[in-house]
């Protein structure tokens, strides 16, 4: 009946899992009963959970990954705890299968839970609004793709609670994550979670391409796009052409695991690096998903805050086209060590080392801005000016394991972990920590605590640093990655340094915590009024803040890159404010079938992993049915009166006027 | 109108007009349809990879049987063209011939599928299942990736019917049968690279 589940599947026994239980289950009655008293469940379901409006859809997307970062950071903290006591033969507190569960979950969750989510929820609020339209081209599938990724979330937090989750790795590498070696529910939790996670972000990669294409406004030429905009073009090709290879990847291991298929068995003719192969042929393009919208908002940041047109605009396009086609030829860096013989190493060697050019050219291009602007020090600044000094240095001991030979050494030492955290903290978090700082007033109407955020910056810079030096030492010393316990009590005050970068890092997000708070009780004092509070560059700007649902009264014409700050210049430094007559919009309305197919998903990826039967029955008919309903529906669109138009456009420049 | 790619004039050709058009819905298809092509060809080179992988088991020479992938080849590409015809009925307004040829393309995919499912079972009666080595593990499941898709396509041409026998040729109706259409022709190049690729050349 309910397959291979039972009361067992509960670790009672694991005393730090039930304590973050109970606390998970505390908080969560504590907020339902909030809704349920504040009467807050239609506004709810209405205003957010079935909304197809890709701002609130952006929001969504940054919460989900703020509090997944909480629950990251705690498996952090876990391991370097870990780490900090369990030497010279000490065993730490944290036995084994537990550790391998607990670095598994952190980079799956760190990648595909905030890192992602943090980059799409970016997308979201910042690309339509930037591009002049409405919304994106398929508002449902929108909407769809956010469910699902949050039925992958669902999945990924269950695990914690009901069995366990994989103990492979992040990537869990064949044959360990086969049937033989990895016979509990684990991997199968990290198969539902990445493949129904993964489906959505292959739909919002499709979506997005499109809204780029299709529905820019018009004078909107590609070379007139925000650089955020182009980099997020080139994030979402790099979704389309390599999330299915990840889909296809994780299907034929599950067909490995569920009906003994032999793709990647040690016998049977099966051929494990085939998988290593696969899942990095999607997997390095994946970093570049991360890492290109990150590069676009700094752009962004230091044009606008140097004052300055972007310097180089062109060869910052071209050098993100070259980065996007360059991530799919680099894959084999990942694994020198496989024995594909020296001339395909070489190859694969120089080609990562190429990617540095296009890099080094946008670092130089920021670089340029700055020079002679009037650079000013917010904290979108200080995160840009942290990202520049510290990617800089991970994109080095990047090229340092682009060597082949020196790779043989470097090869699953803490050396590739220090890299990779020098490049993801100091590129994609830093840079989703600006953005987020960047845009928060045109999604809430309300300026961050300054202060707030730049001890937040200093935090996780002085954090990193004091976190991760040390572990590029100890790889010389000979640590590898992934260890529970080691014999060598000399690596101690090491780890215990890294412990401390953690603790530091940790204050780092207590800051940000405390900076929504404080920005939150303080949103009267810094309400953004006027909608540009920056003196912004491009047309996210030039409507109020926050934005209204239609996003332009006008649909906006541009002329120019960095069009709106040349509109304010020939209207006296003001922003020109929308002017009558109004016409009707045309909006796509709510839905209820996103969320009701994702949760259905859920409950079928649920079932899959403790093989109930029945149950993935009704969850795939459920997920069907929605579906069809939503086929079937003719109702997916209204038109928003002029008046009403008019109503809020006036609302706005009321505001405006009364400031001025 | 879907090639024009480039272009972002659509999305403004009416101010208040400009979500889901029928041409934004068609190139979002086509960029679907390259993403699948993807996943065909991850499980091409993995194929590939595993093709000597016999494990002592029957190679591709000892278990396919042509003629009848030949019939099976021929069912889908004359439901291909039934295809064709239903989308020139459409253009022609003609939705009582639409259904006729949708009906058609319908019987023709439902062989298809009949004479790929007696394969399967006839192979995995014989021993020679998915589980019996890797090279039978990645033929099932490119063949029956592929079947899966035709399989989803026969739901979609039923949806297609019921859809038209309700509304009949609208905003609605039109570009999901252009898009059927692509996904239709789309199955058919992926078949014919799976009838060269690993049925003709697994006798050579």
């Amino acid at each position: 009946m309910l397959g291979k589940l039972s009361l067992e599947a509960i670790p009672f026994h694991e005393p730090i899992i039930m304590v973050t239980v109970a606390a998970i289950v505390l908080g969560g009655l504590a907020i339902v009963g909030a809704i349920t008293y504040f009467k807050k469940w239609g506004y709810l379901w209405h205003e957010w959970l079935t909304s197809i409006d890709h701002k609130k859809l952006g929001i969504m997307y940054f919460l989900v990954a703020l509090v997944m970062l909480i629950r990251g950071f705690a498996d952090a903290i876990m391991m370097r705890s870990q780490l900090a006591m369990a030497s010279a033969g000490a065993e730490g507190f944290l036995p084994p299968h537990h550790y391998d569960q607990i670095f598994t979950a952190h980079g799956v969750i760190m990648i595909f839970f905030v890192a992602m989510p943090m980059v799409i929820g970016l997308m979201n609020l910042v690309v339509p609004l930037q591009i002049g339209a409405r919304d994106v081209a398929f508002p449902f599938l929108n909407n769809l793709s956010f469910w699902l990724f949050a039925a992958g979330v669902v999945l990924v937090n269950i695990s914690l609670f009901v069995g366990e989750f994989a103990q492979t790795g992040w990537l869990a590498y064949a044959p360990l994550s086969g049937k033989e070696y990895s016979p509990g529910v684990g991997v199968d939790y990290w198969i539902w979670a990445l493949q129904i996670s993964g489906i959505g972000t292959t739909l919002t990669g499709i979506n997005f391409f499109v809204t780029i294409l299709k529905m820019r406004t018009k004078g909107m030429t590609l070379f007139r796009m925000p650089i955020f905009t182009w980099t997020s073009l080139c994030a979402n090709i790099l979704i389309i052409a390599s999330f299915p290879i990840l889909t296809a990847t994780i299907a034929l291991l599950t067909l490995d695991r569920y009906l003994g298929m032999h793709f990647f068995t040690n016998d049977f003719g099966g051929n494990m690096m085939m998988y290593v192969n696969l899942i990095w042929a999607w997997g390095h393009p994946e970093v570049y998903i991360l890492i290109l919208p990150a590069f676009g908002v700094f752009s962004e940041v230091i044009s606008t805050f140097a004052r300055k047109r972007l310097f180089g605009y062109g060869t910052m396009v071209w050098a993100t086209v070259a980065i996007t086609f360059l991530s799919f030829i680099v894959w084999l860096h990942h694994f020198f060590t496989m024995g594909a013989g020296a001339n395909v190493n070489a190859f694969f060697g120089i080609a990562t080392m190429i990617i540095a050019i296009p890099t080094g050219v946008k670092i130089f291009n920021w670089l340029f801005t700055m020079f002679r602007g009037r650079l000013e020090f917010t904290s979108p600044v200080l995160w840009t000016l942290g990202f520049i000094i510290t990617f800089t240095l991970g994109g080095m001991t990047g090229v340092m394991l682009a060597l082949p030979a020196a790779n043989f050494v470097l090869h699953n030492s803490l050396f590739v972990i220090a890299h990779f955290h020098n490049v993801i903290i100091g590129g994609v978090v830093f840079g989703m920590l600006a953005g987020l700082t960047f845009w928060f007033p045109k999604a809430f109407g309300f300026t961050l605590n300054e202060k707030w955020g730049k001890r937040s910056f200093w935090c996780w810079i002085i954090g990193f640093y004091v976190a991760f030096m040390p572990l590029y030492v100890l790889s010389f010393f000979g640590a590898v990655r992934r260890m529970q316990s080691y014999e060598n009590g000399d690596w101690q005050p090491f780890m215990i340094i890294a412990w401390v970068g953690a603790v530091i890092i940790l204050c780092g997000i207590a800051c940000t915590v405390i900076q929504f708070i404080v920005s939150i009780r303080d949103r009267k004092k810094n309400q953004d009024v006027t909608g540009d509070p920056w003196g912004g560059r491009t047309l996210e700007w030039s409507t109020s803040s926050p934005a209204p649902f239609y996003n332009f009264a006008h649909l906006p014409e541009v002329n120019d890159i960095d069009d709106f700050w040349d509109q304010k210049q020939r209207n006296g430094g003001k922003a020109p404010l929308s002017k009558p007559p109004y016409q009707d919009i045309h909006m796509p309305k709510n839905t209820w079938e996103g969320p009701i197919i994702a949760l259905f998903a859920t409950v079928a990826g649920f079932a899959l992993v403790w093989h109930i039967w029945w149950l993935v029955i009704v969850g795939g008919i459920g997920t069907f049915a929605a579906f069809m309903a939503r086929v079937f529906r003719e109702d997916v669109d209204y038109y928003v009166p002029a008046a009403e138009v008019e109503r809020i456009e006036r609302e706005h420049q009321q505001r405006v006027e009364m400031q001025a | 109108m879907a090639t024009d790619t480039l272009s972002n004039h659509e999305g403004h050709a009416h101010e208040h007009d400009h979500h889901d058009t029928a041409g934004t819905k068609i190139f979002g298809f086509w960029v679907y349809l390259m993403s699948d092509l993807v996943i065909f060809g991850s499980l091409f080179a993995a194929y590939a990879v595993l093709l000597r992988g016999t494990a002592g088991g029957p190679s591709g020479a000892d278990i396919f049987e042509l003629p009848l992938i030949l019939v099976n080849t021929f069912l889908l590409l004359v439901s291909s063209f039934t295809y064709g015809m239903a989308v020139l009925a459409m253009n022609a307004n003609r939705v009582q011939q639409v259904k006729v040829w949708l009906a058609a393309t319908f019987l023709l995919g439902a062989g298809f599928i009949a004479l790929e499912l007696y394969e399967f079972q006839h192979l995995i009666h014989e021993g020679f299942g998915p589980d019996r080595s890797a090279f039978l593990s990645a033929f099932f499941t490119l063949v029956g990736t592929h079947g899966l898709h035709v399989t989803f396509g026969l739901i979609w041409i039923l949806v297609m019917l019921v859809q038209l026998q309700q509304k009949g040729l609208t905003s609605m109706t039109r570009p999901r049968i252009m898009c059927l259409s692509l996904f239709w022709h789309f199955l058919d190049i992926v078949w014919i690279c799976v009838f060269s690729f690993v049925y003709l050349m697994g006798v050579l």
